[in-house]
């Protein structure tokens, strides 16, 4: 049996000049080159690369695809895969690659005319079972980078929609925005907690005007995290509240000593009262904005 | 997989089994808040088991399971047991001098928590926090 | 036995928790601090625990029970310096020391304890008046 898959090792030695082109084009019939994703010439050097790979796989590890012998190929396909996931091919662009082996292959098999019917038709069977079992590899390391690439993208997002933020010496805002979910919304409290620390900050306004929807476990996390704030000794006052979530509050039965003010102003103002300093406006803005008074008059 | 037993019979061995929590909490990588959690109930289960069971022993393991790694805890006592689980498991609930936060409190520092315990046939109860 | 320091810091006491306390430690600072609060006629009492990396319900009830004995001594109890894991663990746990107040540094602590001396005076002096 060994013998005779190395016979098809053999045939694609000999043949790689009609079965690459065939092969090639296959590929590009299906589509793989119209996206732009890749240059013929890289497509024409991967296949290339992959068919020398099989080859010496058939030669020395048989038709099992487990065979180390097979470790470069799958190697490549791998590489391949990967970066496939990563342009954003689909996963029937991504597998075709080596399914659309099989015709090119079979046709190289039944043109050799020193193999009986009954040969050809096993290792017609036998070339199948490999390449489908090299298939699936390629979609396995295919799907395995999408969802890596999705864990990395969620990392990103929750970072980058944390942000907090000085508004004033010892006044912090987190003005969160989207839907929250209990993950999120624990990342991004003990986020807060720490740029308390750090900042020695004694109030933290959590603004939520940019949260559609707040269920209760996220209500619950974001009343906890006014609790522990209040342990550290730090004061949070909650701003931007819409009237689903205040009435989500209301039916969780929150008696905690939460401040809550309509908008971030308002609670801002608060926060620099209680931090004894007062906003007044400045003598000659007031005048700045009689002239514009005047100005627009004239106008008229 | 490491593990290691630790005797309870005074209040230094709650000390004990505090620290033994936190090396292991840190061999399993968890994160800060993580290992504040799951040493935090370790300590109140350690103290029920010396208050409540009248001592008893803490096997302390290292585990693996789906790519994660964690911590788990089992406290054993031969004491005199829990009458009615479900009463002990609420907040508030006391037979001693605690503040009646044990064991309701160690199940939310926990991912998983498993208590056994008949009277007369002491008390085990089993945390794990995952990373 | 070894026993936690408590400092004498103007009209307030100040303690440092360094060491991870078991609980017969815990029990005497709560006896120790009673016993200064009145040998001092100390007005505030500033507990500093940046250093422990837990609190459980026993530290927790401590904490509590200083506060509200101190309160019915005239004394102000302010918990400074509580780490962010700490927090979250306890309000976890289920404790939130209502009874206590708290601040991020002794500095702020000190601060509190003072303005809370200012208006006891100002108090005491529009009765003068």
């Amino acid at each position: 049996m060994a013998a005779n898959v190395g016979t098809v090792a053999e045939l694609v030695g000999n043949n790689e000049q009609t079965i690459l082109p065939e092969w090639v084009g296959l590929q590009k019939k299906s589509g793989s080159l119209q996206t732009g994703r890749i240059t013929e010439g890289e497509l024409l050097s991967q296949s290339r690369d992959f068919l020398h790979l099989l080859r010496d796989g058939l030669a020395k590890g048989g038709n099992d695809a487990a065979n180390p012998a097979y470790g470069p190929a799958r190697q490549l396909l791998g590489d391949i895969s990967r970066s496939r996931a990563l342009q954003g091919f689909s996963p029937r662009e991504t597998a075709t690659f080596v399914f659309s082996l099989k015709q090119p292959l079979f046709n190289a098999l039944n043109r050799n005319t020193t193999l009986s019917p009954t040969q050809a038709a096993e290792l017609t069977w036998s070339t199948t079972l490999l390449l489908d079992e090299l298939g699936i590899y390629t979609l396995e390391v295919f799907q395995k980078s999408r969802e890596e690439v999705i864990v990395r993208q969620q990392r990103e997002i929750a970072e980058l929609s944390t942000p907090v933020v000085k508004l004033w010496d010892g006044i912090l805002a987190l003005p969160l925005i989207g839907t929250l979910d209990s993950q999120r919304t624990q990342v991004v409290m003990e986020n807060l907690l720490q740029t308390i620390v750090d900042t020695e900050a004694e109030i933290a306004i959590i603004d939520i005007t940019g949260v559609p929807t707040v269920d209760t476990l996220t209500a619950q996390h974001l009343l906890k995290t006014v609790a522990a704030a209040r342990l550290m000794g730090a004061d949070c006052i909650i701003s931007g509240i819409r009237p689903q979530i205040a009435q989500t509050m209301v039916h969780l039965g929150v008696e905690l000593n939460v401040v809550s003010k309509a908008t971030l102003a308002d609670a801002l103002a608060v926060a620099l009262e209680r931090t004894g300093r007062a906003v007044t406006r400045l003598k000659n803005s007031v005048s700045g904005s009689g002239a514009h008074a005047k100005l627009s008059e004239k106008g008229q | 997989m490491s593990s290691e037993r630790l005797d309870i019979r005074t209040s230094d061995d709650v000390v004990r089994v505090r620290q033994l929590t936190r090396t292991l909490a840190l061999k399993a990588g968890l994160s800060l808040v993580d290992q504040t959690k799951v040493i935090t109930a370790a300590s109140e289960l350690a103290r029920n088991t010396l208050d409540y069971g009248g001592g008893g022993f803490v096997l302390a393991e290292l585990i693996e399971g789906a790519g994660r790694h964690g911590v788990r805890l089992t406290f054993e006592d031969q004491g005199p047991g829990i009458q009615d689980v479900e009463v002990a498991m609420k907040d508030g609930f006391t037979s001693g001098k605690g503040m009646g936060l044990g064991l309701g409190g160690a199940r939310r520092l926990s991912n998983e928590f498993f208590i056994h315990s008949k009277p007369g046939e002491g008390t085990k109860v089993t945390i794990a926090r995952w990373k | 036995m070894d026993r936690i320091p408590i400092l004498k810091f103007g009209n307030a006491l100040l303690v440092t928790i360094q060491v991870d306390m078991h609980d017969r430690l815990a029990t005497a600072l709560e006896e120790d601090l009673t016993a200064k609060i009145v040998e001092y006629n100390a007005k505030g009492v500033l507990i500093d625990i940046s250093a422990l990396e837990i609190v459980d319900s026993f530290i927790g009830r401590m904490l509590d029970n200083i506060a509200a004995v101190s309160r019915i001594l005239d004394a102000d109890t302010v918990v400074v310096g509580m780490r962010p894991a700490v927090a979250i663990t306890l309000v976890e746990l289920g404790l939130s020391l209502t009874g206590v107040k708290t601040a991020l540094n002794v500095e702020r602590g000190m601060e509190l304890i003072k303005a809370r001396l200012r208006t006891t005076e100002s108090e005491e002096d529009d009765v003068e008046q």
